[in-house]
Parts: C-alpha cells; structure tokens; sequence
C-alpha cells in the first residue's frame, strides 16, 4: 500500500514536471510551474525558506521521500531501474555506503556554489540534469508529434494546434543530454540508485538528514528469516540482512521492502528510541561569487529551419550570431552576477520562451546557463514567460509594465552592413520597431539634405530587447546588434 | 422546497405563454406587412412588389413643396455599352427610369452642367418634358468650376444654357455648386466677387429659382462663411454628404471632409433642410465584407445593404431628401421599396450602424488582386501572401474589433496562428522596411509599404493585447 502511494505522487511529479518542460505554450505553467519551485536546489538558490523548511521536516520524518516522489531524476531512475527488475530478478546485493566518494563530492559541490562554479553545479544538480534531458531530446519529438497536428489542424480549418520551431539551441547541451540519459539509463538498469546514493549531492545532503528521520523501515528480527528478498530488491543497495540493518542515508523510502518481504517482517514505522535532537543542517545558502573566465568554444552554426522557398520569393539568408562582449541575460536577472549565482541551467527558461531568444549558453564559463540570443526572435514586449517559470530566482519574477523600463543591454550600429548605405534604399525598420522609441533616424549627411536616413541609438532608453537586431534587413549580420551589460538597470 | 419547484413550473409556463402569445402578434405583423409587399407567384418564383403611393414626403419649409424623400441623382445616366453609340447616353431607358420613378412618388431630379460629360441635363430635361411640368421638381447648379467660367458672362451663360437644356422656364432648386472645393478663394472668384450670388438672389426674387442654396464639399470655412450670412442669402436648403461614415468619422475617410453631424446640426439651427448627397459613400456602403454583412443581414434578413444606408440618410428630420444614382432598374426599384414609406433607424439600429463604420474603418480591406507584379520582394517579404491572410480574416470577421469584443480571444488565435501558417515568419510584414521598390509596380495603386506598416501595426497590437 504504501508502495502504491509512493508510486502516485511519483508518476504525477514526474508527468508535471515532464510537462512543464514541454510545454511551449505555456499553459501548464500556471498550474505546474509549483513543482519546479519545490526542488530543493532551486528553493536553495532562491532561499525560499518555506520550501527548504518544508523539504528538511519531509526528510526528517519520512526519510528520503524527496528522492523517489519530488526529484524527476530519482523518479526517472526508477523506471528504469523497474524494468531492469523485470529483465533480471533480485539481481541486487548490498554494498557498503561509499562515503567517502559521497561527502568528498558533496563538499565540492558545496564549495562550487560558494565560489560560483556554475558548470558544476549544472552539472551535478539532479533535477537540471533532468530538465535538459527533456528539453534536448523529448521536447523535440513532442514538437514534431505538435507540428503533424499542426498540420492536420490545418488542413481541417483549425487553430487548436500551432506550428512550433524545432532547433538545436545547443549542440553540447544536446550531446551532453544523450550522455546522461545513456549513463544514467545503464546505471539504474543494473544497479538502481547507484548516482543518487554516490554522485548526487542532494541525495548525499539529505541522506545525511534522512539518517535522524522520525518514520524508517524497520526489520523486526523476530520474523525475518533471512530470505534476503529484501535486499536482493533493494534499489538503494542499503539493506545489510546480515546485521539487520538499514542504511538510512540511502535509503529512499521506496517501501519495497516491505512489499517484498513475505514474512510481513519489515514495516514503516517510528524510531524506536528518541535520540538526541537532530541539530538543523546547516544548509549553506551563500551566493556564489562572480566567475570570470572567458574562454571560447566555437560557436555552432544553427541549424537552417526555413521552409522552402518559392520562385516569386528572394532567397533570404540565415543570421548568424554576433559575438557579444557582454552576454544578454533576460529581464528579471538583475545582473550577470546574479543570474550566474542562482541559475542552474535547468533549462525550463528555454523551453518557455516562446520566442526562440534563450538557448544554453556554448562558452565554458557559463556552460549551459541560458543566455540570449536575436536571430530568431527578439525579447517581446507582452512576454515574461522565463521570469515566471524559473525557480531559482534567477531570473526575478517581473511585469510587463517592469520589462519595458528594464535595461539588459543596448543597440550598437554597424555602419558598414546598413541597408540604407550599402543597398542605397530607404529603411527605418529598426526605428519603427523599437518598442522604446530610443531609435530615431537621421541624416547620414547634415549638408545633403537627400542623403538617405540612419539609425541613431538613444542608449539612455534602449532597453535591449533586440527588436531592431531581429528585424534588421542586412544579413547574416544585422547592421544593429545589442550588447549585453553586467548589471541590468531601471530606466 | 417542493412548493419553490411548483412555483419555477408555473413561472416557466407563464413565460412560454407570453412568448408564444408575442410570436403570435409578431407573425401576425409580419404576415400583414409582408402581404403588401411579398408574393410567391403561381410559378413558385419569389416576388416582391415596388409600391406605389406610398413614398415618404417631406416638406420645404419656405414653399411648402412635398418632396420625395428619395430623390433622383441624375449623374449616372446610364450609357449604351456598345455599338456605335457607344458611351453616349441610353435616352431611351433614361425614360423608362423617369417614368418608373414618377409612377412610383419620386419628384425630385438633381442634375448639373456638368453630370454625364455634359449630358445628364438635356437627358433629364428630354424624359421629364414627357410629363406635366408640377409633377416633378429640378434641381440643378451652377457648375463654374474652371476659372475660366469664373466671369460674370460666363456663369450666366452657363445658367441659361441650363435652362434650355432643361426646357424650362423656371427652376425649382438651383444650387451654388460644390463650394468648399478650393477654399473661400474660390467662392469669391465663383460666386461673390463677381456679383453672381447676387444676381441669383434677383433671380430668386423674380421666381425663375424657386429655391436657392448650396452644395459643400472641403473647406468647412466656406460652409460656415455661408450659413454666417444667412440673414443676407436665406437659403431654401444646402446639400450636404451624408451617410452613416461621414456622420462621425468624415475626416478618417478624408482629412478634407467635416462630419455630417456637424453641418446637419449648423443646417438644423437655422431651420434649413439638408439635401444628402453621397449616402452610400461612393457606393462603398452597398457591400461590406463577410461578417459585417452578416450582422446587418440577421437584423433585417431580406432588406439589402444599400437600404440600411438609405434608411440611416432619410432618418434625421431635417432631410429633404436623400439622393441616389440609380443607373439600373433594380436599385430604383430597391429603393423605392426602402422610401415607400421610409422606416427610420431606431436607436439600435443606429448604434449598429456606427459600430458598422467604425469596424469598417478599422479594417479597410486590400485591393490586392494577387498579381504578383510587386514581387519578388528584394528582402524577401510574401507581398500578396499577406494581404491575402489579411483579406481573408477580414472577410472571415477573424478581426476582433477590442479587447472586450466576445470572440476577441477566437479571433486573434486565428489570425495569429493563421498569419504563420500562411506566411513564413520571415517574410511577415514586420521585416518590410520600406524601401518602397514595389509600390510602382501595382496596378491596383497600392502603398504597398503603409499597408505592411499598417498590418504590423495591427499584429503586434494583437500580440501585446494592446486595444486595437
């Protein structure tokens, strides 16, 4: 039973979250986007002291419950795990708490955070690793199965589907998230939680809680009779049948131990002596510092998503990626400094911009952490889709009435690729997009009162939402292109 | 409980029965009214009856003339089609139409010097001498437009010369014809500075012009200068463009133009009739697009686009009449079934209408015909692609008209969704810049580049659920 109950709330946390991820249109987020925000790192890095208090006492009477319902990665583990059960039986045994591994790599993830090593915190944070699995390689397959629907909704005179874009936003990340489901698919599949209970430091830091847990599996000796089914099953690797004991740091409260002992020897119940108080962890919530290093990797070429292009119509080129001095990081991030503090690179900014602006960064000091971008799109006046979706705090949550006013970068020129020198033709479409009015055309001569017109950026009240970069004519490279700034201000 | 169910039963009951009893009286109504008018012939073929004797009048009020509040325009004459009299006036139908239009209570004929090349005033003159001379009034005007007509000598001519073309020895209403065009110079070098207004003012008192008064068009200085001297000149009636467009939103069609709410309500004060001119808007307000249509269709199922226009122009009290072109049989016949008699616009329905014009004016839809001459677009955008979605979602009524319209959310999903589905995103009409390289290639006159600008206007209004 209890069994049974652990695998509901597992199946619903892993279809939202799995959904939250998905969605591009960012209907569920109203409804889902909670699960996000319950994940322990994300509740660290944006100190919601109500969801790390609540998560602590979850851990300090049930166990690690955290580990098999909340966290998608445990629960996508399971699966495989399960089917790994259903291939082999009992093909567990216990082994020994590998401790040493486990705190070494907590204490370097701890250190990471502290000094800011966002790719190891990327890399290492469970439910990240998780939402740049989906994002990478389920979201575009649920794109696809969107776009065939699109495609007969169109055909049946109906707008209940729209067509989405499918891109590679990152090729390392996509690489990256192929490995990771592979290690992690062949881990669970023979050994079951052998990452969260060596590797994950959120497993680590709450299997330290979980030791003090009120509620645990307990082995009545008088009944057991030493048929090892139990351990044989366990997933954790945590139960010693030898000595009768369960390893509480590991073990996940997955209750199927008791499910599996025929001689109703194991039950969930209460400590039976009260020791001595257990002494709140401390949870070490310091920001992490600002990183700079800034070492290049070559910037992938995006792949080509333009249709096919008919007699009547001009080929038109695909833009290429400036490279920025300072990246553009969305509204809501306060600053570079900040948004590199908080930001895990979960990934769920990316799948909610539905403008096709954030993608995971390539530069390997900020490896994966969004970042924007304006070829294929630009940063919308209406839209506050990632500040409301993150959940680490990130990116603030913000107003539209704020976006417009908030500074994240600003429009630089480029003299040698504007249309209206180089094509001699009229063009005032950066001016006449630019939701700030901060762009005025002017004559490229004072004395020729015919000379053609160009752009002159009032950086004052740019905010840098990239609308004249998007919808610049000169191609591959825009005449005008933003530029990110460090600290992001209030105009 | 049991008894508050008893009681929703008997108020339910009650309720049917005095629908009932209503639909009953309404189909009664519609049965009586609809005998007038409407029959299915033995052949089983639908037809409505043009009545006659039952033509709305109105009265002049310094002559106490009954006029038809449908008068006839006499500038669209038809013409013969082909042949060797090609393109000359059809005298034979102008009878017929003549001949209808009095049989059916219609006694007052506009026409000018200038109408049909020319023509239109000994056509008129030709039909109406076939009838007694106080069947019917005329209406025409001194048409000096051309400076060089501007003399004394000239305009005279010009006024006998209508005389004989008319065959008459009086006229019932003569009018300074299109003041405003070209400001108060114009009506110095027209009218006053030559001493032509005054010696029409004599005319007027010798009975050779029964009435005397003006029609507007342009400069509203000229309308007021002329109302101003009212005491001096005591217009007999001024006519002015009138339709359910120009009533509040003259200047969005034409910055040029004065609401009709304005000159009707100068007019009104000093108790002058207004003749209406343009109550269709250049025929602009027989047809609108799909949905448009379709409202004033639920409304009034049977009755045509044009009568709703009609009906909006004959409503104010101080009209004297409403006139129409009618080229062809079947709108006299129209609107003779719309005068006969007329049906003002209730408050509804006049609200409907102003809804009617402002939606209009909102989404005027493209001529485009999709001839692709403008393409290819050097930057790439789909010219006739978008004003295609556009055309379409306009005449789909997929264009909500504010945020609180009921289908708001429907309609901007399709054109939203639909925008992107018909047009690659990269060629939407935001990437246009304007460089104008393709609007001289459009034989429809198109700005292509304000149209793109306007059409992006209205999308990113629809992305940001801006009101429209």
């Amino acid at each position: 039973m209890l069994r049974k109950i652990r695998i509901f709330f597992a199946t619903l946390f892993l279809v939202g979250i799995t959904i939250l991820f998905l969605d591009f249109t960012g209907v569920t987020h109203a409804w889902l986007g909670w699960m996000a925000k319950v994940q322990l790192l994300p509740a660290i890095l944006s100190m919601n002291v109500a969801v790390i208090t609540f998560l602590l006492l979850l851990t300090l009477i049930f166990g690690r419950l955290y580990c098999s319902i909340i966290c998608p990665l445990g629960i996508f583990q399971d699966i495989w795990a399960w089917s790994g059960r259903k291939v082999k039986k009992n093909r567990y045994k216990y082994s020994p708490a590998k401790n040493y591994l486990r705190y070494t790599l907590l204490a370097l993830f701890i250190i990471a955070m502290i000094a800011g090593i966002g790719q190891v915190i990327a890399l290492l944070a469970p439910y990240s690793t998780y939402g740049r699995m989906v994002n990478n390689l389920f979201s575009p397959l649920y794109n696809v199965i969107n776009n065939v629907l699109a495609y007969g909704a169109e055909r049946a005179e109906s707008y209940a589907f729209y067509t989405t874009d499918v891109w590679i936003k990152s090729i390392f990340s996509l690489l990256l998230s192929v490995a990771t489901f592979a290690i992690l698919a062949v881990l669970a599949w023979r050994n079951g939680r052998t990452y969260c209970n060596t590797i994950c430091p959120v497993g680590s830091l709450l299997g330290f809680v979980a030791r003090f847990s009120l509620l645990r599996p307990t082995i009545n000796t008088d009944k057991c009779n030493g048929c090892r089914r139990c351990e044989r099953n366990c997933k954790a690797s945590c139960i010693d049948i030898d000595s009768h004991t369960i390893d509480y740091s590991r073990c996940v409260a997955c209750m199927d131990c008791i499910d599996n002992c025929r001689q109703g020897a194991i039950t969930y119940k209460m400590r039976r002596h009260k020791n001595r108080v257990v002494e709140d962890v401390k949870t070490d919530t310091q920001r992490r510092d600002f990183l700079t290093v800034s070492a290049l990797i070559a910037t992938t070429p995006l792949v080509n998503a333009q249709g096919k292009v008919d007699g009547g119509l001009a080929i038109i080129e695909e833009k290429k990626i400036p490279t920025r001095t300072t990246r553009i990081v969305p509204p809501g991030a306060m600053s570079i400094r900040n948004y590199e503090q908080h930001c895990i690179a979960c990934q769920l900014c990316v799948s909610a911009c539905p403008n096709g602006v954030l993608r995971p960064s390539q530069q390997l000091a900020t490896l994966l952490q969004p970042e924007a971008s304006y070829e294929r799109g630009y940063c919308r006046p209406e839209c506050v889709k990632c500040s409301q979706v993150c959940p680490t705090g990130a990116i603030k949550p913000i107003t539209t009435e704020d976006k417009s006013a908030i500074q994240v970068g600003h429009a630089v020129w480029i003299k040698e690729n504007c249309v209206t020198l180089t094509d001699g033709v009229a063009c005032d479409n950066c001016a006449r997009h630019c939701p700030s009015a901060a762009i005025q055309m002017i004559s490229s001569d004072s004395n020729n009162p015919q000379a053609p017109l160009i752009p002159a950026i009032d950086t004052e009240r740019c905010i840098g939402c990239g609308a004249c970069e998007n919808l610049c004519p000169a191609r591959p490279f825009s005449a005008i292109y933003v530029e990110g700034h460090l600290n992001h201000r209030t105009i | 409980m049991k008894k508050d169910k008893l009681q929703h039963n008997i108020d339910r009951r009650k309720f049917l029965q005095t629908i009932g009893a209503g639909a009953i009286v309404s189909t009664a109504l519609m049965g009586c009214k609809e005998r007038k008018r409407v029959k299915i012939t033995p052949e089983g073929i639908y037809k409505e009856d043009v009545p006659s004797g039952q033509m709305t009048y109105r009265r002049t009020p310094t002559s106490g003339d009954s006029v038809s509040l449908l008068g006839y325009g006499c500038m669209r004459w038809p013409t013969y089609p082909d042949g060797e009299k090609k393109g000359e006036l059809d005298q034979e139908t102008i009878n017929s139409l003549v001949d209808y239009a009095l049989e059916h209570g219609i006694n007052y004929f506009d026409t000018s010097p200038a109408y049909c090349k020319g023509e239109s005033e000994r056509a008129t003159g030709i039909a109406l001498k076939r009838h007694p001379r106080n069947q019917y009034y005329i209406a025409t005007k001194l048409s000096n437009f051309s400076p060089d007509t501007w003399s004394r000598e000239a305009s005279l001519a010009m006024y006998h010369k209508s005389f004989r073309e008319l065959q008459v020895d009086y006229i019932d209403y003569l009018l300074l014809h299109g003041v405003g065009m070209g400001g108060m110079q114009a009506l110095h070098g027209r009218y006053l500075d030559n001493g032509v207004l005054d010696f029409l003012l004599q005319e007027r008192q010798a009975g050779r012009i029964r009435h005397l008064g003006f029609s507007y068009h342009g400069d509203v200085e000229v309308f007021d200068y002329l109302l101003s001297h009212h005491d001096r000149y005591k217009w007999d009636f001024v006519q002015i463009q009138l339709n359910y467009v120009d009533w509040l939103h003259a200047k969005e069609v034409n910055t040029r133009n004065t609401n009709a709410e304005y000159l009707y309500g100068e007019l009104q004060k000093r108790g002058i009739p207004a003749v209406i001119m343009e109550p269709l808007l250049g025929g602009r307000l027989a047809s609108h697009t799909q949905h448009l249509m379709a409202r004033l269709k639920e409304n009034r199922p049977t009755a045509s686009i044009a009568s709703w226009a009609f009906r909006f122009a004959g409503t104010p009290e101080g009209v004297l009449t409403v006139l129409s072109g009618m080229t062809y049989m079947e709108h006299l016949q129209d609107n003779i079934r719309t005068f006969s008699p007329l049906e003002p616009c209730s408050n509804e329905e006049l609200e409907l209408l102003e809804k009617t014009a402002q939606d209009m004016l909102r989404y005027p839809s493209i001529s485009c015909t999709g001839c692709q001459y403008c393409m290819p677009c050097p930057y790439g955008i789909d010219i006739p692609g978008i004003f295609r979605h556009y055309n379409k979602c306009i005449n789909e009524g997929n264009v909500p008209s504010g945020l609180q319209d009921e289908n708001y959310e429907k309609a901007r999903r399709a054109f939203l969704v639909g925008y992107d589905r018909s047009v690659p995103r990269l060629r939407q009409a935001n990437h246009c810049i304007g460089c104008n390289q393709c609007s001289h290639h459009c034989p429809q006159g198109i700005n292509i580049p304000q149209q793109m600008q306007r059409i992006d206007r209205f999308v990113e209004d629809l992305k940001q659920g801006r009101e429209i």
